[in-house]
């Protein structure tokens, strides 16, 4: 097994991905070597945020699993296993996709409480927080 | 083939960490120097003052040098590093340790027992958005699965998963529902497929290995026993 891997040449797309890898571990370990002890499983999502001028959004996991099992988001409301994968932006969350679906005023605060949710030092990467990559690298 | 890539892209992670942790390790090594040098620097500025005395070796050998001390974990949103303190919703944000004080303790991931938790009604977290008294759709069934090496066979319940999500979170994009399809390895949870869709990132991470890797080999084999 180990020679037939040595010898075969890996195709180039293949051997630029494993570099990508390293590349991207390696600075996932620079951004995160540091003092950060937020929860498990906090979510920051900066797909729009920065670029916007609002702090990112921290979606805290514990918080949410208090009240609701996963299924009521992650099957009802759509929410795929993805930091970053639902391409949330404020118009469909006001429309009741998402975080909309309970963030609407009857079942949790509605959307004018912006800093709530945009509640993340600028800058940080969209990430699951504490998740097991981060852990090897630190 | 792809379990070769597999493999190789498991060895990447590990030793990318390996040399990082090294580095990391150096470089907190020289800032520590640093900062012994400086208290020099500052008693010979002052020489009225007695010299320090000597750290006793008690404070500078202890126990779980490389762990987070137990009082830091868990930390306020205004201290946790990802939330900006200056931020006006930072400082109404609830400090995890209030809403975990009612519950079951472990020692990995929030250092929360989730699934005990429910079972003891510490927290009674809804299955439906709007509906606070749906119960959810619990399916009982244990799946074994033989694992090649030395470790323990793992057993899947579904009991515990179902509590908490819906069929259709893990078949059949997940895991093909039928015996035998579905090929499972610790790289592909390290990397984040399979279990590490979720344990790993918010159920709990991989460190707790005897919790899927449960069942004795000299066992005899249940009626269930898969592959």
């Amino acid at each position: 097994m180990r020679r037939e891997f040595l010898g075969s040449k890996p195709a180039p797309g293949r051997s630029l991905g494993l570099l990508r890898m390293a590349f991207l571990l390696g600075m996932a370990c620079l951004l995160w070597g540091g003092d950060v002890l937020a929860e498990y499983g906090d979510i920051v999502i900066n797909n729009y945020s920065d670029k916007a001028g609002m702090r990112p959004a921290i979606f805290p996991h514990w918080f949410h699993r208090i009240r609701f099992r996963c299924k009521v988001c992650h099957a009802d409301l759509g929410f795929k296993f993805k930091a970053g994968g639902n391409e949330i932006n404020m118009l469909k969350i006001i429309d009741g996709q998402f975080c909309g679906g309970c963030h609407n005023g009857e079942v949790a605060w509605s959307v004018e409480n912006c800093d709530i949710c945009h509640s993340g030092k600028p800058n940080t990467p969209t990430q699951v927080h504490g998740n097991t990559i981060q852990k090897l690298v630190k | 083939m792809k379990r070769v890539s597999l493999i190789a892209l498991a060895l990447v992670v590990v030793l990318t960490g390996f040399g990082v942790a090294v580095a990391v390790e150096a470089a907190q090594a020289q800032a520590k120097s640093a900062d012994a040098a400086k208290p020099a620097e500052s008693a010979a500025a002052k020489p009225a003052e007695p010299a320090p005395a000597a750290p006793k070796a008690a404070a500078v050998n202890t126990f779980n040098r490389l762990m987070i001390p137990r009082a830091d974990r868990n930390p306020p949103p205004m201290k946790d590093g990802i939330h900006d303190p200056e931020g006006p919703g930072t400082s109404m944000l609830q400090p995890p340790l209030d809403a975990f004080s009612v519950m079951p303790k472990s020692n990995a991931g929030n250092n929360i027992n989730w699934v005990q938790a429910i079972k003891d009604k510490a927290i009674n977290p809804r299955y439906d958005r709007l509906n606070p008294n749906e119960a959810p759709m619990v399916l009982d069934l244990d799946i074994v699965r033989e694992v090649k090496g030395f470790m323990p066979d793992v057993v899947y319940p579904h009991d515990r998963h179902t509590e908490w999500l819906d069929c259709s979170n893990c078949h059949p994009d997940i895991f093909i529902p039928e015996k035998g399809k579905n090929v499972i390895s610790m790289a592909q949870i390290l990397m984040g497929q399979k279990c590490g869709v979720c344990h790993g990132k918010v159920a709990f991470p991989v460190s707790e290995c005897r919790l899927c890797h449960s069942k004795k080999k000299d066992q005899p084999k249940s009626a269930s026993t898969g592959k």
